[in-house]
Formats: structure tokens, sequence, C-alpha cells
């Protein structure tokens, strides 16, 4: 009844370009941005913050980046775990080498590295199509997290082989190390989850997304319309590993604080981020939100009903949870292939007739 | 002199590690060529095999911790212990009504579908797998013994000590495996290439259309062809399993399988062969003559390396068919 888009009349070609062309999309649009810095971090204590909200941003940013390369450009990547290690000790060579330049330049600076290494990973990608491309990428997996484990300089020789971020701050308030609050934390990963998410989605109605979208639908018949597919494929890989490469930075520093590298960034991780995209709709930003929510809290509420709710040992608990995760999935695929995305946008269209359905 | 007398035993200990590669990549090939299914879970499904396994041949109650866990009961073992023989026909059994199950739960509602959609799905179902298997037969490590002979191979290492002065450790079981894995590689190009279900099943892999105007039925093939798969996972899980113990890494053995199948072409038999030959090979070879330069360890990603390297130059692997692209 509310939500038409009768009555919202566009003057300007922009205004009907707009991502939200509803009126009440823009207001909820609107209303979650400012619920998302105005409120919650008055509420958020450390269990919201790590258990939930820090890694859903986090990951999100990780899901937008290969959501530009699997869902924009059809490369398929099974690689993202590798290039959130390459963010992460990226961001942490960098703190240690010159601490008095500012945090957030770090990461910046360390999502850049990663789009380097993955515009290199990205380089077969001319001559290798679809499942061998992605097998290809687990290369860069292995090869990545074998490097960071065994070449002591990327973790300053530490004992350990682990790499523990330093205290940093921004505008006086500490974002890394163990000093910095749920609140601070939480308010980093959330700017620059939105700022990273209107990037992607800017730059995926833009030009260039139209050039990925072509290479994906189909490369040949792309490079005959005039696509280049070296420029279009490799920028892919190279924003999305920049994207990548900042959900690396942030997952090391503001929320694992101390990280060892096959643990961290191993092939779950990949897994997951893939998961995520799938689950939440290939091709969609909305998607990658979705489903890394959907990623993040699955576990958290299966734990506490398993373990808080039935008192089952822990171990038990977490074999059942990877059944129901595992069959989840497949009940996903079979149920809706294109994801959150889609049953989001099926929603939308159904409540724009709604109540008189003719 | 010495280096390549020991370079030597890294050859053929690196053969006899191709040979268990390509035996999970025969899994991989089979699945892909008959339904087009990038099979993620072909290392759980051995895993899962050598568990089943394990666990019928102790007399281990399946689900033991969770019909604990809800009814406070506490269930262990049955008491009994299955002849190893017998045990594996059961274990193969089980791997037969998994197939089935795969087929109707899964498979058969996602047909159509792109091939991304599918390869997630079978990723799906090895985190299932992975779970159930834990859940039904307990997460600890096992021992697995069927009677395979293991221990060094005394006539190998003396008749290399006559020769170059310095006895091959070769591995009793390895050798088993090999013949075991050629034997059942020859079992499964006979049965394609002269049993009726064989001529069936390379025509879906061939078309799946045209199999399906001819006749041929589409869902018995591919529960055979899942059951071919679950077999050979199977022997995969009885070797890996002898050799280093029934545990979650078994699974990982899949990881080691892929670059074998780039390597060799997603849908050639002899390809998955050759491939693991020469990935098993080059493996310990590298290892043994560049790792301690690189500080070792370099067999998690030479295989993709080399893989990645050569697929830059023939992008359909050394047996694939011919990639051919029209707009």
């Amino acid at each position: 009844m509310l939500y038409r888009e009768a009555g919202d009349f566009k003057t300007s070609y922009r205004e009907d370009g707009q991502t939200f062309p509803i009126r009440l999309d823009r207001w909820g649009y609107y209303a979650v941005l400012a619920v998302a810095f105005g409120i919650v971090p008055f509420l958020i204590n450390d269990y919201w913050a790590s258990a939930v909200l820090v890694p859903f941003l986090i990951y999100a940013v990780a899901a937008m980046g290969l959501n530009i390369l699997t869902g924009y450009a059809g490369q398929v990547s099974l690689g993202t775990g590798g290039f959130m290690a390459v963010g992460a000790y990226a961001v942490y060579k960098l703190m240690t080498a010159f601490p008095e330049v500012n945090i957030v330049l770090h990461i910046l600076l360390a999502g850049g590295i990663t789009a380097i290494v993955g515009m290199v990973f990205g380089l077969p990608s001319l001559r290798i199509k679809g499942f061998y491309l992605a097998v290809a990428t687990l290369a860069a997996q292995f090869f990545l997290v074998w490097l960071f484990n065994k070449v002591p300089w990327f973790y300053n020789y530490s004992a350990s082989g682990q790499i523990t971020a330093p205290e940093r701050t921004l505008l006086g308030y500490a974002i890394t190390g163990p000093a910095s609050s749920a609140a601070v934390k939480y308010l980093v990963c959330l700017c620059f989850a939105v700022v990273l998410a209107w990037v992607a989605r800017n730059l995926t109605r833009g030009t260039l997304g139209r050039k990925w979208m072509a290479i994906r639908d189909m490369d040949i018949a792309a490079e005959i319309i005039g696509v280049n597919p070296l420029t279009a494929k490799l920028s892919a890989f190279a924003v999305s590993s920049f994207f990548v490469g900042i959900a690396g930075a942030l997952l090391f520093a503001v929320y694992l604080g101390a990280a060892e590298v096959g643990e961290a960034f191993g092939i779950n991780k990949s897994f997951l981020v893939l998961f995520m995209i799938i689950i939440g709709g290939l091709g969609s930003v909305f998607g990658s939100f979705a489903g890394a929510a959907f990623m993040v809290l699955l576990p958290v509420l299966l734990k506490n009903l398993l373990v808080g709710g039935f008192g089952w040992p822990t171990n038990l608990a977490a074999h059942i949870e990877l059944m129901i995760v595992g069959g989840l999935i497949i009940l996903f695929l079979i149920v809706e292939p294109h994801g959150l995305a889609r049953l989001w946008r099926l929603a939308k269209e159904k409540l724009r007739l709604w109540p008189f359905p003719h | 002199m010495e280096q390549l007398i020991f370079a030597g035993e890294v050859f053929l200990n690196g053969l006899m590690t191709g040979v268990m590669y390509a035996l999970v990549a025969l899994g991989f090939v089979l699945i892909f060529k008959a339904s087009g299914v990038f099979n993620y879970a072909q290392g759980v499904l051995a895993l899962f095999a050598a568990l089943t396994l394990v666990g019928i041949q102790k007399g281990q109650v399946p689900f033991a911790d969770l019909i604990n866990a809800v009814f406070g009961s506490r269930l262990e073992q049955f008491g009994w212990t299955v002849p190893a023989a017998l045990a594996i026909v059961l274990a193969a059994l089980v791997m037969v009504l998994l197939a089935f199950l795969i087929e109707t739960l899964i498979l058969q509602h996602l047909v159509g579908q792109a091939p991304i959609i599918l390869f997630m799905a079978t990723i799906g179902l090895a985190y299932f797998l992975e779970g159930l298997g834990d859940v039904m037969w307990g997460a600890n490590i096992k021992a697995l013994d069927v009677g395979l002979p293991q221990g060094i191979s005394d006539g190998i290492e003396q008749v290399t000590a006559g020769w170059f002065g310095y006895g091959y450790f070769i591995d009793r079981l390895d050798i088993w495996a090999t013949i075991i894995a050629a034997a059942l590689v020859c079992a499964l190009v006979l049965f394609s290439q002269y049993t009726r279900q064989g001529r069936a099943m390379r025509a879906v892999a061939d078309d799946h259309q045209a199999a399906l105007s001819v006749g041929i039925s589409l869902r018995f093939i591919w529960v055979m062809v899942w059951s071919i798969a679950g077999f050979v996972a199977l022997v995969a899980g009885i070797m890996w399993g002898t050799k280093s113990g029934v545990q979650f890494s078994l699974s990982l053995i899949a990881l080691k399988a892929l670059p074998v199948l780039m390597l060799g072409g997603f849908t050639s038999i002899p390809g998955a062969i050759v491939g693991g030959l020469i990935i098993g090979v080059g493996e310990k070879l590298f290892e043994f003559f560049i790792g301690p330069m690189v500080g070792g360890a370099t067999e998690n990603w030479f295989a993709y390396v080399l893989a990645l390297l050569f697929l830059v130059f023939r992008p359909q692997g050394l047996f694939g068919e011919r990639i051919i692209e029209r707009v």
C-alpha cells in the first residue's frame, strides 16, 4: 500500500538511475544507516561486537570483493583466504615498519598490495576458464599460506610464527590491540563496509561493471564487441582483491588481533566467503551483506541452541553444526539457487502489488 | 652419484604416491564425465568410507555419541568384530546406498542448474558428510587394518643394496596399493568399454539428451556412477587409512587430486593416471632437490603451481577434450 513508485516523479536522469528508485526503499536505507551509526554504537557490548557485528561487517567486505570477481566478472575464485592473508600480512608489515603513519592509510595500502598480488594470480584467467580456473586459484591459496608460514620476514621473525597487531589509534581512540573498545571496532568496520559498498555499487553499474558482466556472460562475444578481456579480467581481479585485502587487514588488525596464517586464512575461509555470495546471491551488493549475515549468524544460533539449549557436548555440537550448515547450503541451492538477494527482490515485487494484485 | 641414488628412491616413492593421487582423481573424473558435476566431496567420501569400514569392523554403534547425549545412555560397542572382507562388502553397500540418496535428495533437484551451483552443492555435501561421519563414528583417530601387508619390503632393499650399495626403503603397502590401483583402473576401463552399463555410461558422458532419447535412464546411470565413485573412494580410503590412520586429514587428499585433474584433464581416465604419476614424482623430487633451499613443505603448493603453469600452455590439460568455443 505504501510501497509504490507511483507518485514518486523523477525529473532528471540522475534521479531515474539512482540505486533506490522507490521512496520507501530510500528512507529504509537512510534509516538503517542512521541506526547503524547513531544507535548501535551506544548499545553494543563485547559479545555482540565480537560474535556477530564485527565479523559480519568484515565478511561483508570480503563477500563484496569475491562477488565482484565471481558474481559480476564470472571468474570463480577459491583463493579468497590467501588474498585475505596478503591483506593481513601487508597491514602487519606496514604497521610495524611505519608506526607513525595513520592506520587507515595502512589498511588502504594493504588493499592496494593485495590488488597487485591478485592481478598476478589473475593472469592465468586469460588462458584458463571455468573450473580449471577455480582450481588454479587454489594455487594462490596454498602458495600464499605456505609463503607466510615459511618466510620469517613476513612475521618479523617472531618465535611463535604468529603476527600480533600492535596498538594504533585514530583520533585518540585505540582501534587495534587489546585496549580497543567494542564500539570503536564496530564503527571502524562499519565505515569501511559502507564506503566500500558505495564504491562497489557505483563501479558495478558503470562502464567497468558492464564490461565485467559482458565478460561473464560470454567472453568471446564480449571481445568481439570491443571489450578488452585483458583489462576487464585483470581489473576485476584487482578490484576484488582490493576489497578482499581490506577485509583481511581488518580481520587481522581489528577483529582477531593475532593470527596464525594456516588457521586464520586457510582454505575454509575461501569456502566460507564463497558460501556467503552463493547464499546471498551472485552479482548483488545486497546479497553480499545478506550472505555474510546468514553465515555469521548461523553458527552462533546453532551453538546457542545445541550447547546452550540441549546441553550437548561441544564437540558433538560442532559436528552436528557442520551437518546442518552443509545441509542448509544444499537446501538453499535447491530451493533458491539465486540466493537471498533474489528472495528479497521477489518479496519487493509482491509488496509493490499488495494488497491489490491486479 | 649419491644424490642420484637417493633421487631414485624418491622417484619410486613419488610414483607410488602418484598412484594414490590418481586413485582419488579417478573418482572425480568418473563423476565429471557422466554428470558434469565437479564433485568436491570425493575426498570426504573417501574419509566417510574409511570411517564406516573401521566402524563396521570394530562393531561400533553408529551415532553412539548422539544417542548417549540425547538419552543419557552409555552405548559404544556392539561387542563383536566383523571380518575384514565382510566389512569391506558392507561398507561398499553403504556407499551404494549413499550414492542413491545423493542422487534422489540432491542431484535430481539440481538438474539443469549452472555447473557452479552443482559444485557448491558438492561442497555442502562435503561439509554434511564430514559432520555425519564424525557424528556416526566419533572423531578420534582410528587405526585401519584390513590385512594389507605393511612395513619395509626386504626383497627390494636387498636387490637395490646389491646394485648401488644402498638399500631402497619402499613400503610394501605402497606396492600393494599400486597393484590394486592398477587392477582397479583396468577393471574400470574394461567395464566402460565392454559392458552394456559401461557403454550407457559413456553415452551419458557424451551427451545427456542424446542418451535420454535412445532410452538410457539418466537416474540409473548417475546412481551407478556415484556408486562406482563411492567404491573408488572406499579403496582410496583403505589405502590412505592403512597408511596414516583414519582421521580428518584423509579428506584433504581431495585437494591433492585437484591439480592431478587439471594436469590430466577433467574428462580423461588415462589423464588422471598420468597426471597423478607426474604430480607424485614431481612434488617428491622438487621437495628433495629444491625443498631444503626454501624451507621445505613445498608439497602443499608445488602440484598446483605445476598444474597452473602447464595449463597456461595447454588449457584443457594433457588429455582433456579440446575446448571449442562458439559465440
